[in-house]
Parts: structure tokens; C-alpha cells; sequence
């Protein structure tokens, strides 16, 4: 028998992506510490927003500045994250419903502790100092 | 109203883990850090594997019986690589090949050097390169590359 080798391995790929017209105005506006939905033929608000209508399929037009804090509708609590996760400490995986939104955006929570999340507690954004135009302008949610 | 919209983003995938080649690669390898290319016959079809797999996909039988092979072949197919892409040390255009080794019934894939790559042709005889012994690890990429035999 032979000792059976072992080595690290690292896969990657280094991919560059359109982002459209729509998410391409919405990142816009995070570099500038503004968050944007756009609303759906049925008037809800979309965030983050959508080319099409998701029931008629129509293009969407019209924007809707809505607040940065909102409500955690769900959550799950990251214990170990992963490198490259947006916060290097225990964090919780939260969708937001963003005040002025109907829907909900995934985002990280820096709540310290697991005890500290709970479903309905209001959060707001934690701006990242220089932004770039990215989701990661968003640098996580903190509780209010 | 927005500022200027963002056109595109980077969005990096990346995998790390553990790689563990098993036995029969495990014991490939080990050979080529002492410079030696050993591959594995199959006892049922007598076919030659290289880098072996432990196994022959084809009669589904262990191949234990190791057979040391040259370190020249033929070219099998080959493709001139033109694009760059991210964290490439090569010059362009190089050429990746599918080598199969004398007495092996199998290619590998390997770079096809100090030759235009204008000039590779399927069939063509090739010789590895080696690194000097003092870097050789358990790699194939001990091979630095391959080269036409020319004259000999």
C-alpha cells in the first residue's frame, strides 16, 4: 500500500458580468449610498428590482427610492463563515424588507450573536466607506 | 435620480479543498518526483494507463502490474492556444497537446514547446523536458514540456 498524497486545491474563475440596465442603475445608486426598487404593474416595489414584471413580463420603468432600515422576514445564522463571506465574524444570512419595499433582499446581519437575531426586528445598512458600485456597497445590516 | 449606472461586476468563483489522487495516482506521482513515468496494465485487455487510475474502465479490473515508460511519444492532438487569461506566465500563442507515451495506450495532456506552434503536426515525436531534479515534487509538472525530437 501507498501512502496516499494530499494537496490543496484551489478551483477559480474570475468572471466578469453584465449587469443591465436596471441592476446597473440600482448599483449605481448604492455607490452613492441610495437604494432604489422599482415598481411592479401590481404597485408592489420591487427590491432589488426587475427588468420584467414577474407576472405580466412587461418592462419595468418606474423608480422608488425606499429607506435604508427595514425587517427581517427570515434569517439564518452563520456560525463559521466561509471566506469571502461579507463579514469574516458570526453572522446571520437575513432577507430585509426594506421600508417603502414589498420584497425582501438577502443581505448579511452583524448582530454579534445568534441571540441577537429574531424574525420582525428592524435593521438598517451599514455603508461601506468606499464604494464601487457593487452589492457589497451594502457592507452588512446592523440591529437598530 | 441614479448616478452613472454600473455596466458589469466581477464575480469570482472559488473552490478550495483537499485533493486526494488515491493509490494508483498516489504511487504515479511519487515516481515522478524520482523523474520515473510509471503507469498500470490492465491484466484483462493488457492496455497501459498513464497517469493510472487504480482501475480499467473498460473490464472494470484492478490494474496493479506497473510499467515504467519512456519519457517520449507521439502527439495525438493538439491546440494552439491563443487567449490569455488571468494569472497566465505563458507566452502566446503555446500549444497543449494530447501526448501518448511509447508503450501506453492512453494520452495525457501536455504543453508543446521549442517549436512554432504554427509548425505542431498530429504524429509528430516528442521528448519531455525536464525541470533540474532538485524541484522535482510529486507533479507531473516536473515536465517542464514537451519538444519535437529532431535528429536523433
Amino acid at each position: 500500500m501507498t501512502e496516499v498524497l494530499s494537496a490543496s486545491h484551489r478551483l477559480e474563475y474570475s468572471y466578469r458580468r453584465s449587469v443591465g440596465p436596471v441592476l446597473g442603475r440600482f448599483l449605481g445608486g448604492l455607490r452613492e449610498g441610495r437604494i432604489e426598487g422599482i415598481r411592479a404593474r401590481n404597485g408592489r416595489v420591487l427590491v432589488p428590482p426587475q427588468e420584467y414584471d414577474p407576472v405580466t413580463a412587461e418592462p419595468l420603468h418606474e423608480w422608488v427610492p425606499v429607506g435604508s432600515g427595514g425587517v427581517v422576514v427570515s434569517w439564518a445564522w452563520i456560525a463559521e463563515p466561509l471566506p469571502r463571506q461579507p463579514l469574516q465574524r458570526p453572522f446571520a444570512w437575513a432577507l430585509v424588507m426594506l421600508d417603502g419595499a414589498d420584497t425582501a433582499l438577502l443581505h448579511a446581519v452583524d448582530a454579534g450573536d445568534a441571540a441577537a437575531m429574531r424574525t420582525g426586528m428592524r435593521v438598517r445598512v451599514r455603508w461601506r466607506s468606499e464604494r464601487t458600485g457593487d452589492i457589497r456597497d451594502i457592507e452588512c445590516f446592523v440591529p437598530e | 435620480m441614479s448616478g452613472e449606472p454600473v455596466r458589469s461586476i466581477e464575480t469570482p468563483i472559488s473552490l478550495e479543498y483537499r485533493y486526494t489522487p488515491g493509490q494508483a495516482s498516489s504511487r504515479f506521482l511519487r515516481a515522478a518526483a524520482e523523474g520515473r513515468l510509471v503507469g498500470q496494465r490492465c491484466p484483462v485487455c493488457g492496455k497501459v494507463y498513464i497517469p493510472p487510475r487504480g482501475s480499467c474502465p473498460t473490464d472494470g479490473v484492478p490494474t496493479e502490474e506497473e510499467v515504467e515508460l519512456a519519457d517520449r511519444g507521439v502527439v495525438t492532438t493538439f491546440c494552439v492556444v491563443n487567449v490569455p487569461f488571468v494569472g497566465h506566465a505563458i507566452e502566446m500563442p503555446y500549444v497543449a497537446a494530447s501526448i501518448q507515451l511509447d508503450g501506453a495506450d492512453i494520452a495525457f495532456q501536455h504543453l508543446i514547446q521549442e517549436v512554432p506552434a504554427d509548425q505542431v503536426t498530429i504524429g509528430m515525436r516528442v521528448e519531455a523536458v525536464w525541470r533540474p531534479p532538485e524541484e522535482w515534487v510529486p507533479s507531473l509538472e516536473n515536465i517542464r514540456h514537451f519538444r519535437p525530437i529532431t535528429g536523433r
